[in-house]
């Protein structure tokens, strides 16, 4: 204790703020009178300190750390061993010497301001204000490191939040309560299809709703390219903004998901609201993660990442979810970066064993110019049967998810097989198929920025999947066929007296099927074209380039667009031509 | 009293000094709080614990309490129904003391101590009883006679007196010559199992309903198998349906850092499913032990043999239990954290070297016995563990080390799970080692024919997978009509057989006796097809005729009229292909 100085007497008053006797000293910091200032550090390295003589130290205990030039930084203990404490500084360790940087416990875990005026701001990673508006008036302080929910006092997630976007509302769909990632590859526009995600999510039925958009080891690129996203849609008044730059120190990148998670349970179990949390890119905070573990000297466990990894992912991701008797809930969205799109590395590996289902993004699509590139075959949403079905989307939505997956993988399969054999080969009834998974790609996966509510996913469905034979919707019910076929008005008298006979009027009827599928997709077509046209119009204000490149993209998409309806279109006239020649 | 004081403190592992005479695995009580640990290495004066619960803000020159005496469970009437954390406390109990969220050093006994039960000696004044013998019983539930039981420990002598009525679990209700009192509970330390009379050979199937498994790779009473499986491939929905529909009497499902949301959905399906045979609600066979992914780490590796100790009870008694366990490789990961903190030389993948000692003595406590006492009573426990290896790469330490000691190994295949293939447990990898033991139960009680009928599918299903490469490199058009007949039975065996959906009203479970009479109805169809063939009578006429949709139903058939229906099928199959005429 002999080489640790005393705070030097206050001569300030003494101020109450909750947080035991607090003091302004001379140079305007507040200093608690119980604290003891350590110049006793021994040793850096990497990220930590190490500081010996430190004594009544706890395990977790926050500290702040004053370098010789005067300037602060925080710091975490992270082992305590006698009197020798471990800690790790979240700024970085560039400047810290072991003569005169002085360490100051500051007797309490780490904690974070909340209150509900968070809502539209810009918080840098550890909960501090740098949008230049006023400071935040805490209704609260919490703990960052949430306590588990007590199984027995969850309830099952339910409800349905609508994204926006047809494969995931339609066949992967995300529940109040749930916690969902999204796989991405490094290049994939998975930041484009977060930002349209946060600006279209809403619940159906009108509760309060708010989204905690953590951001982890981001570029200043992809900042302001969320910021701007959200200041000009007007999505910004409804979230919570954190912000821990790439150039950020790591080890604040471990802090920032629990501020934005304890946020989000602040608004969620004391102001009753339905409260998303977007946390990206969750790559960067295993890395961070990983970078620490190295510098404790931990033995490393898969390509190097710590074997607590799991556990500490799962107290981030378990915090997700809906309590007894609590009106709120609090719904995650990760992202996270798939190193070499490898889904087996132990980041998403693990993730996905945590997490309820997956979305995977794939670079094949993206490179087809399909946005969002969803490859909805891996992709998965765990809970979605608690979040469909009658009175929460539509009655029919189960079946219709389930025939377009199955109608899909086959169509996926046979695209293997014509690589080989060529289409030649194929029966009538395989080249439908084959067909349906382009139409599928083109028109319900790909939406650019399209905001379909649901009963417009399922419509596109519906349309879709008339272009199979009726005979072979074995997944959708049939009474749900009867009500929302786009062509049931004309069959229904057959559906319902022969419903397992095949019709022997069936091939005519399908190429005049076909023929409308055609129309409609034409439609579908114009008005995305309309749709863009729009979106271009709004985007006008923005950067020439962004402008230019968001343009040209959707001509493109729109011309593809316009040239599948039109193929659609030749092949119903063509096959039109053949039955009537055949006989 | 061991009492010292806490010198270090990482994660979940704490050193304590002043400890002499605390022995290895003794719990001890950490800090203020009280927070339960146990004692993992003992060194002079020092002792190293693993920590239950959450160590934020522990410090140094803490106390430290032994209470000298091994992890324990209390064992009695009132186990069945709950929920209890890895340390047998009472989730519900827990939720009452601190709310929704779980709070440190909270102290709960197993059973509770003020419900009374009603007991009925079954032996009295005069007696004798040794170890293992029943006194007498109370009903737990509706269904279970709960027997209680002279404790182990205890070595038995004439009864002196032996009362009936209600009483708690801590009344005496029996007093022997010697002066011994007998309670309705006993306890015993977690990691040591119960003993018995001796082993027996696992010669009766334990039926889960499952056709898959059932058919393929039954196990047996007292059995063990592992399913191991990627993320999104079932394990958990394949645990559950084995809880859910298999013939044990008493269930024990551990959730071993999954997640919250799995054991909610437990607890809120549960109580309201009927078991096929008894009619009694499924929650009142079932103990649930829940260690979600968040909760602390060291309390998932107790948590895994608090459920065998609970298992091995009821065994005792001359029940037959199933343990679920989901995951074991949570439980590994655990170990592995542990270990990496007391920074043991690491094995494969930083697992411990005794990673495989440990499996082993878990899946050994499995087992049919006949228990202590005189009437020679028999029960078992069958474990059936998931494993979660990372990336779905089978070569990983756990799953190895399990398939050691397994008797049965059931993988879960991407793929298959991918094309919705449910539930996909792959029939060119998993095997049984137990069904040559069991074959002749097969025989007797469901048919003659049993295994040939179970082989000759099962060669079909190999042939499939080779006739597929072929498929692949020259199209299905290249191939002889007698192997487009395999083709087509063996898409049969795979959609309408093999598949099964988890969750529809009748085909959740399906017995022995359903299950052989669809394989026989599928098989006849293939011995149909060949004798045709050989006639000269087209594949295609054959598949003209309306018998493929009622095979594609035999799944929905009742279980009241399933046995007949189907054994009408069955010849209706036979009889209408062979009626087929030559064109």
């Amino acid at each position: 204790m002999d080489d640790a100085t005393k705070v030097k007497e206050p001569t300030a008053p003494a101020v109450d703020t909750g947080e035991g006797v607090v003091v302004t000293s001379e140079n305007g910091e507040r200093i608690s009178l119980l604290s003891t200032d350590y110049q006793t550090i021994d040793y850096v390295t990497g990220p930590l300190i190490f500081v010996s003589n430190a004594h009544n130290v706890s395990y977790g205990e926050m500290v702040d750390i004053e370098l010789s030039d005067g300037s602060l930084r925080s710091g975490q203990v992270l082992e305590v061993s006698g009197d020798i404490a471990v800690i790790q500084v979240f700024e970085g360790t560039q400047g810290v010497d072991v003569k005169n940087t002085k360490v100051r416990f500051r007797e309490e875990v780490a904690k974070i301001d909340v209150s509900i005026e968070l809502l539209g701001r810009v918080l840098n990673g550890v909960g501090k204000p740098i949008d230049g508006g006023p400071s935040i008036l805490p209704e609260k302080r919490l703990e960052i490191i949430g306590e588990p929910i007590n199984p027995f006092s969850r309830e099952q997630p339910a409800d349905f939040i609508q994204t926006g976007i047809s494969t995931i509302d339609g066949l992967n769909t995300l529940v109040r309560g749930q916690k969902l990632p999204i796989f991405s590859g490094s290049g994939l526009p998975a930041n484009e299809l977060t930002a349209q995600i946060i600006r279209q999510a809403m619940v159906k039925g009108g509760e309060k709703f708010a989204i905690v958009f953590g951001a982890m080891g981001i570029t200043h690129r992809e900042a302001s390219f969320f910021q701007q996203s959200f200041e000009r849609t007007g999505a910004l008044e409804r979230v919570v903004f954190f912000l821990n730059l790439a150039d950020d120190p790591t080890t604040e990148r471990l802090i920032t998901p629990r501020c934005a998670l304890t946020v989000a349970e602040y608004l969620a179990f004391v102001h009753d609201m339905q409260v998303l949390v977007v946390l990206t890119d969750m790559t960067n905070y295993c890395e961070a993660l990983r970078e620490i573990s190295t510098a404790r000297e931990e033995v490393p466990g898969r390509r190097g990442y710590p074997g607590y990894m799991y556990t500490d992912l799962a107290t981030l991701y378990e915090r997700a979810g809906r309590v007894e008797g609590k009106k709120g809930s609090i719904t995650q969205l990760l992202i996270l970066t798939m190193p070499d799109d490898d889904i087996t590395h132990p980041i998403p590996d693990l993730t996905g064993y945590i997490t309820e289902g997956q979305i995977v993004l794939s670079r094949h699509m993206h490179r087809r110019g399909i946005f969002p590139p969803v490859d909805v075959l891996p992709s998965l949403s765990r809970l979605m049967n608690l979040g469909i079905g009658d009175e929460k989307t539509r009655e029919d939505h189960r079946g219709v998810a389930d025939q377009l997956y199955a109608a899909y993988a086959q169509g996926r399969d046979l695209r293997r097989l014509v690589a080989i054999v060529g289409e030649e080969a194929l029966s009538e009834a395989d080249r439908r198929y084959l067909k349906f998974a382009d139409d599928f790609e083109d028109n319900f996966v790909n939406q650019r920025d399209e905001n379909r509510d649901i009963e417009r996913t399922l419509g596109i469905s519906w349309d879709l999947l008339s272009g199979l034979s009726i005979d072979e919707l074995k997944r959708v019910k049939r009474e749900h066929i009867a009500k929302y076929h786009p062509k049931a008005g004309e069959e229904e008298a057959g559906l319902g007296a022969e419903p397992e006979e095949p019709k022997p009027s069936a091939p005519a009827e399908t190429a005049d099927a076909d023929a409308k599928i055609a129309e409609r997709l034409k439609k579908h077509a114009e008005e995305a074209a309309a749709k863009a046209e729009a979106a271009e119009a709004e985007a006008a204000g923005d950067g020439e380039d962004q402008e230019a490149e968001a343009s040209a993209a959707t001509d493109a998409e729109t011309d593809v667009d316009a040239e599948v309806a039109e193929m659609a279109a030749d092949e119903a006239a063509d096959e039109e031509t053949v039955e009537a020649e055949a006989p | 009293m061991i009492e010292g004081g806490i010198i270090k403190i990482t994660g979940p592992v704490v050193v304590a000094d002043g400890m002499r005479g605390c022995r290895m695995y003794d719990v001890v009580r950490v800090g203020e709080l009280g927070l339960i640990g146990e004692v993992i290495r003992v060194e002079k004066d020092e002792a190293v614990i693993q920590v239950y619960e959450d160590t934020s803000g522990l410090r140094v020159g803490e106390k430290v309490i032994s209470t000298e005496a091994p992890l324990k469970v209390k064992l009695g009437p009132g186990l069945l129904e709950s929920i209890y954390d890895g340390v047998q406390r009472p989730l519900p109990a827990l939720a009452e003391q601190s709310g929704e969220f779980i709070r440190r050093g909270a102290e709960a006994s197993g059973l509770s101590s003020t419900r009374k039960w009603l007991f009925k000696p079954t032996v009295k004044a005069g007696d004798a009883v040794v170890a293992g013998d029943v006194v007498g019983t109370t009903m737990e539930t509706t269904n279970v006679e709960h027997r209680i039981l002279v404790p182990p420990y205890v070595e038995g002598g004439t009864i002196k007196e032996i009362l009936e009525g209600e009483f708690t679990v801590d009344e005496a209700i029996c007093t022997l010559e010697d002066g011994t009192t007998l309670s309705m509970a006993q306890e015993w330390p977690v990691r040591q199992g119960r003993p018995f009379g001796k082993k027996l050979d696992p010669t009766v199937p334990f039926i889960t309903g499952m056709r898959v498994l059932d058919t393929f790779f039954p196990i047996a009473q007292g059995g063990n198998a592992i399913i191991p499986g990627g993320f999104g491939t079932g394990k958990t929905v394949t645990e559950q349906s084995l809880a859910k529909w298999c013939d044990a009497e008493i269930i024990v499902y551990i959730g071993c850092g999954e997640r919250g949301n799995e054991m909610t959905e437990v607890l809120a399906e549960f109580p309201h499913l009927e078991d096929p045979k008894s009619g009694v609600k499924l929650m009142e066979r079932t103990i649930l032990i829940a260690n979600t992914s968040n909760m602390p780490v060291a309390a998932r590796e107790a948590s895994i043999y608090t459920g065998i100790t609970l298992a091995e009870y009821y065994r005792d008694m001359g029940y037959n239990v199933a343990m679920m366990a989901d995951s074991t490789s949570r439980w590994g990961e655990a170990l592995r954290e542990v270990s990496g903190r007391l920074e043991e030389m690491p094995g494969e993948e930083g697992y411990p070297a005794y990673l495989a000692t440990r499996l082993a003595n878990f899946y050994e406590r499995a087992g049919r016995v006949e228990c202590l006492g005189t009437d020679s009573r028999q029960g078992s426990v069958t474990v059936v563990g998931a494993v979660s290896p990372p990336g779905g790469d089978f070569s990983e330490p756990m799953t190895q080390n399990s398939l050691r000691i397994s008797g049965a190994f059931w993988a879960l295949d991407t793929s298959l799970a991918h094309r919705r293939h449910f539930p996909a447990i792959s029939w060119t990898k998993s095997y049984s080692l137990y069904l040559d033991q069991i074959k002749d139960w097969f025989g007797d009680e469901v048919a003659a024919d049993w295994k040939e009928l179970r082989d000759k599918a099962m060669f079909l299903l190999q042939k499939e997978t080779e006739l597929q490469e072929i498929v692949q490199l020259v199209g299905p058009d290249a191939l002889p009509e007698s192997e487009k007949a395999i083709l087509e039975v063996t898409r049969m065996i795979r959609e309408d057989y093999l598949q099964q959906f988890a969750f529809h009203e009748v085909d959740a479970f399906c017995s022995p006796q359903k299950q052989y009479w669809m394989l026989k109805a599928i098989l006849a169809f293939y011995d149909a097809i060949v004798a045709a063939l050989s006639r000269g009578v087209g594949l295609s006429q054959v598949f003209e005729l309306p018998l493929k949709t009622d095979v594609a139903r035999m799944k929905e058939v009742p279980h009241d009229i399933a046995l007949e229906d189907l054994r009408k099928l069955t010849s209706r199959i036979t009889e209408d292909i062979a009626a087929l005429e030559v064109l």
